[in-house]
């Protein structure tokens, strides 16, 4: 897996933006930026070579899976691997998530160890 | 309760009773009894109709008087309980974020400290390991002794800082305490507001009897379906272990994307 690859970090709240970074970096990807919302993200990954995308669902403005829809629509954009970390935990919407073409799917509170354990499978398959 | 239930209750003698005697009336062709039954029963369902909205208009009144919004006074110095509910949310959020980005900072300051530490004690026991197989000449031993001490002094010093930083990170935690009263305060509010809405449901409900209103049920529901579409998201679930819905954990993520072929 490369390290210097750059991912995007989606959330409204700072906090968990933090986290999810300060994981990342753990991890040892230190190359992050981050959104506030799908509004927001969406021209940064249009523009920005991004080879990784995290993001929450629900968010203010527009949600998650809505620009994950946005991404895989998009012809430059649908191959990017997509991991999304949310509190939404029904089973229709983790269905929905998939059938929109997520890469993986963690539910928040979540360890370290699960989001390893979910980049390192993703990167597996995307290699593969 | 109880006089609405009379009040509806001598409604529906008064029809009843009204209702042979305008059939027999009109069997027997007399139109004048029968026109004058038919303003009898007007007039009762009028008076109790009256009755009912009066009853919820002094109840709505009474509620606006205890959440203490004055439609009146938009520039009143007294916010309403619901204002000052909504405010005190907001304070639990600005505590809760000040305390999370307060222990991740002394996180950031504490770890590379401890790294650094953890690099240093590696690198002198592997010098420290050529000095016990008697690898170590006089002039490196020398320099050895200088770098043990050094490394000492400042493991105690550094170890101090760290220590202080945990002891921080400790009292970042007492926003437990405050939004912890917050919360309360504003949840018995809630519990307040939600029975006295549902005294005005129950009072709207007579007012609907006597007029005879009835509510399209399926149009009601369909719009709180709509509310609950899953693409707006629903937030953290309280009670997952008990919805079958709703998956308890990642393990069941899991298990639920790998049955999908994931």
């Amino acid at each position: 897996m490369n390290k210097d690859m750059k991912i995007l970090i989606v959330d409204d709240f700072s906090t968990m933006r933090r986290i999810i970074k300060n994981l990342l970096r753990d991890l040892g990807f230190t190359n992050t930026q981050e959104a506030d919302d799908g509004t927001t993200a969406l021209p940064m990954l249009e523009s920005g070579h991004f080879d990784f995308l995290v993001t929450d669902w629900n968010m203010p403005g527009m949600s998650g899976i809505d620009l994950l829809r946005k991404v895989r629509a998009d012809e430059r954009l649908k191959h990017l691997p997509v991991l999304m970390v949310t509190a939404e935990a029904k089973r229709e919407q983790i269905i929905e998530a998939a059938q929109a073409g997520v890469n993986g799917y963690v539910v928040k509170p979540f360890t370290a160890q699960v989001l390893k354990e979910k980049i390192e499978k993703i990167f597996e398959r995307v290699n593969s | 309760m109880e006089h609405t239930q009379s009040s509806l209750g001598d409604f529906e003698s008064t029809l009843k009773k009204h209702a042979h005697e305008l059939v027999d009336s009109l069997e027997k062709g007399k139109f004048g009894d029968a026109v004058q039954l038919i303003h009898q029963l007007n007039q009762t369902r009028d008076r109790g109709l009256y009755q009912e909205v009066g009853k919820l208009t002094r109840e709505l009144h009474s509620a606006i008087v205890s959440f203490q919004i004055d439609p009146q006074m938009p520039q009143a110095e007294e916010v309403s309980q619901i204002t000052d509910a909504t405010e005190r949310l907001s304070y639990v959020v600005k505590l809760t974020e000040g305390a999370a980005n307060r222990t991740m900072d002394l996180v950031e300051q504490g770890t590379p400290v401890l790294n650094q530490l953890s690099a240093d004690a590696r690198d002198l026991r592997t010098d420290w390991q050529r000095f016990m197989r008697r690898e170590v000449e006089a002039p490196e031993f020398r320099e050895l002794v200088q770098r043990v001490d050094k490394f000492l002094a400042r493991s105690e010093e550094e170890a101090h800082t760290v220590s202080g930083y945990l002891g921080d990170i400790l009292l970042a935690q007492d926003y437990q305490d405050l939004t912890g009263q917050v919360i309360k305060r504003v949840t018995t509010l809630v519990t307040e507001v939600e029975s006295n809405l549902l005294k005005l449901v129950l009072m709207a409900s007579q007012v609907d009897r006597f007029a005879g209103i009835e509510h399209d049920q399926e149009q009601l529901r369909a719009e709180k379906d709509q509310e609950k579409h899953p693409t707006r998201g629903e937030g953290p679930q309280i009670h997952a272990d008990k919805r079958e819905d709703v998956v308890s954990g990642q393990d069941d993520v899991d298990d639920l994307l790998s049955s999908l072929g994931f």
